[in-house]
């Protein structure tokens, strides 16, 4: 608590309270976000899958929505931990004042952070596990080795809700996220090898994206889905790891800064 | 066991080149209701973040239930119960489920919340209402509701940030109540307030704040008697100044004038009494002198916009 600025965090099971807290809300309100979870990656996948699916035929050697659905999934976990660390997390930062009344209690901004890190990968989780299930229904999947999507999908998470907290701890209000996901996140849903393959896109633009956390959870997230075997597994994984333990360590500092002054 | 549950010497915090609390000294008694008064901007919005580790100092010592502050700030927190000048309930909680939720925050066993969810809900007078959802609940609950949530951890000392600002004088009352109760079960209160008849009634010793810097501190008596003629005559209505220019003067020891209304100061109200019946278009009170006159007298009267 006494750390000041951009000491490192120091992580505690602390955390599991605020997780656990957002975690009831959520059970509390989980019904339309229920049918958020399971029906826009439903009608995507019918729509994008089998409407422009029947134009384009096969895609990297797989069936166009095969190919749809292994993206979809990653970019929902995304979405899914992007919003609640921006829109929530700070409507509890600011609106509710739910970290004020956490941090009079032995709960410190490290717990917090941590604590709502690990609830963004939760979601993320809860999102990748009703996409697997309509993905399965649908015969889109070969094999129980999908079932490693969804620790890829709470990694996905934690690092996508960290690099959001890093927004909210800088935003003066809920319209600054727009500019996040106008430069950053829209990009990175539309190039990281979602709705095609990388190697469409200049050789420039390529490297950009291989800098980027989407588009090593896709390639590790296809092979899993489709039964393919695992290529490059330990960089794919690499970075979304420095990314999320990067932005705990810029978000912590930010918050310290905005919020212990 | 210290005689003191914060003590802070030379305690200093500067924003933008401006001292907002200037090398101030502070000690609350163990088992007293300190009370922090100023108007908006003297700094006890400042002072009260330091006491809680929540603002870093730029100079000084704190010393919180024996705690170094901020450094040892989550030990203290442990033992100490804040309630907030807004509150900040979860909206999509049940009473119950807020004060479960808190608890969980501190650590705090199932076993052991179960048995005091009891105490608490009863503090709160909230019992029926267990699981009704925040939403539903008045102002004034609301507000027990958060007192009660900073007794989850049966803290040693209360910190009460303009606890009745916002609530009718039925919900102020019971709220007293309560504070009193905890006095008497043997915890410190630091409470802020507006309002200086909520000062003198439950504070033991209270602090006047003005500009980063601590102008008096001592009980509400003390202060009172130190400070202020003990009678007032409040006068206003027609020409009323031209009785405080011919008479007023002559007959108080001091004048002051607000708005409309012109204060009389005075060791024997008697001759001012006298001058006034004499007087019908003039209205008047006739008091005793209270916390309200001193904090006037020592932090100027003007309106602050501030």
């Amino acid at each position: 608590m006494s750390s000041a600025g951009f000491a490192l965090p120091r992580f505690s099971r602390r955390c599991f309270p605020v997780w656990q807290r957002n975690a009831q809300v959520w059970v509390k309100l989980s019904g339309p976000s229920l049918v958020g979870n399971f029906g826009e990656p439903l009608l995507y996948l019918l729509a994008l899958g089998y409407g422009l699916g029947g134009f384009i035929g096969e895609v990297d050697g797989l069936p166009y929505i095969v190919f749809l659905a292994t993206g979809i999934i990653c970019s929902s976990a995304m979405n899914t931990a992007t919003f609640e660390c921006l829109y929530s997390a700070y409507t509890r930062m600011k609106v509710q004042e739910t970290w004020a009344a956490m941090m009079a209690t032995p709960l410190g901004l490290d717990d917090i952070v941590l604590g709502e890190v690990l609830w963004a990968g939760t979601k993320s989780l809860i999102s990748a596990t009703a996409i697997l299930l309509v993905a399965i229904v649908l015969g889109l999947v070969s094999g129980w080795q999908a079932i490693g999507v969804l620790p890829m999908a709470f990694l996905l998470g934690c690092c996508f809700g960290a690099m959001a907290l890093v927004i909210t701890a800088i935003s003066p209000s809920y319209d600054f996220f727009l500019y996040y996901f106008t430069l950053v996140i829209t990009p990175m849903f539309l190039l990281s090898g979602v709705f095609f393959p990388l190697e469409s896109v200049p050789g420039w633009v390529q490297s950009g994206v291989q800098l980027l956390p989407l588009y090593h959870i896709v390639e590790v997230v296809r092979p899993l889905m489709t039964g393919r075997p695992l290529e490059g597994l330990v960089g794919h994984l690499l970075v979304p790891i420095l990314y999320g333990f990067a932005a705990i360590w810029l978000a912590l500092g930010l918050l310290r800064k905005r919020l212990l002054i | 066991m210290s005689a003191f549950v914060v003590s802070a010497r030379k305690l200093r915090k500067v924003y933008a080149g401006q001292a907002v609390v200037d090398d101030i000294d502070l000690d609350v008694r163990r088992g007293q209701c300190f009370g922090l008064l100023g108007p908006n901007g003297a700094g006890k919005t400042t002072t009260l973040r330091m006491l809680l580790g929540l603002t870093p100092p730029d100079g000084g010592e704190l010393d919180v239930l024996g705690f170094d502050i901020p450094r040892q700030a989550r030990r203290m927190h442990a033992r100490m119960g804040l309630v907030p000048q807004a509150d900040n309930l979860d909206p999509d909680f049940s009473v119950s489920h807020n004060l479960r939720t808190y608890a969980r925050y501190f650590g705090i066993s199932k076993s052991v919340f179960e048995q005091r969810l009891p105490q608490l809900l009863a503090f709160a007078s909230l019992e029926h209402k267990a699981d009704v959802s925040i939403g539903t609940l008045s102002g004034g609950m609301q507000r027990r509701l958060t007192m009660a949530r900073a007794l989850v951890n049966d803290p040693e000392l209360v910190v009460l940030d303009e606890p009745t600002t916002g609530l009718d004088p039925q919900a102020r009352q019971l709220i007293w109540r309560r504070l009193r109760e905890l006095l008497a079960q043997g915890k410190s209160l630091i409470l802020t307030t507006h309002y200086m008849d909520e000062a003198e009634r439950l504070c033991d010793r209270l602090a006047i704040m003005d500009n980063g810097r601590i102008l008096v501190e001592a009980s509400p008596a003390e202060l009172i008697q130190q400070h202020i003629e003990p009678q007032v005559v409040e006068v206003y209505g027609a020409g009323v100044e031209q009785w405080g220019v011919e008479y007023g003067r002559k007959l108080a020891q001091r004048l002051e004038q607000v708005g409309e209304t012109l204060f009389c100061y005075a060791a024997d109200e008697q001759p001012v009494l006298a001058s006034l019946h004499q007087y019908s278009q003039l209205q008047f009170i006739h008091r005793r002198a209270n916390l309200e006159d001193v904090f006037l007298k020592l932090t100027g009267k003007e309106l602050r916009d501030e």
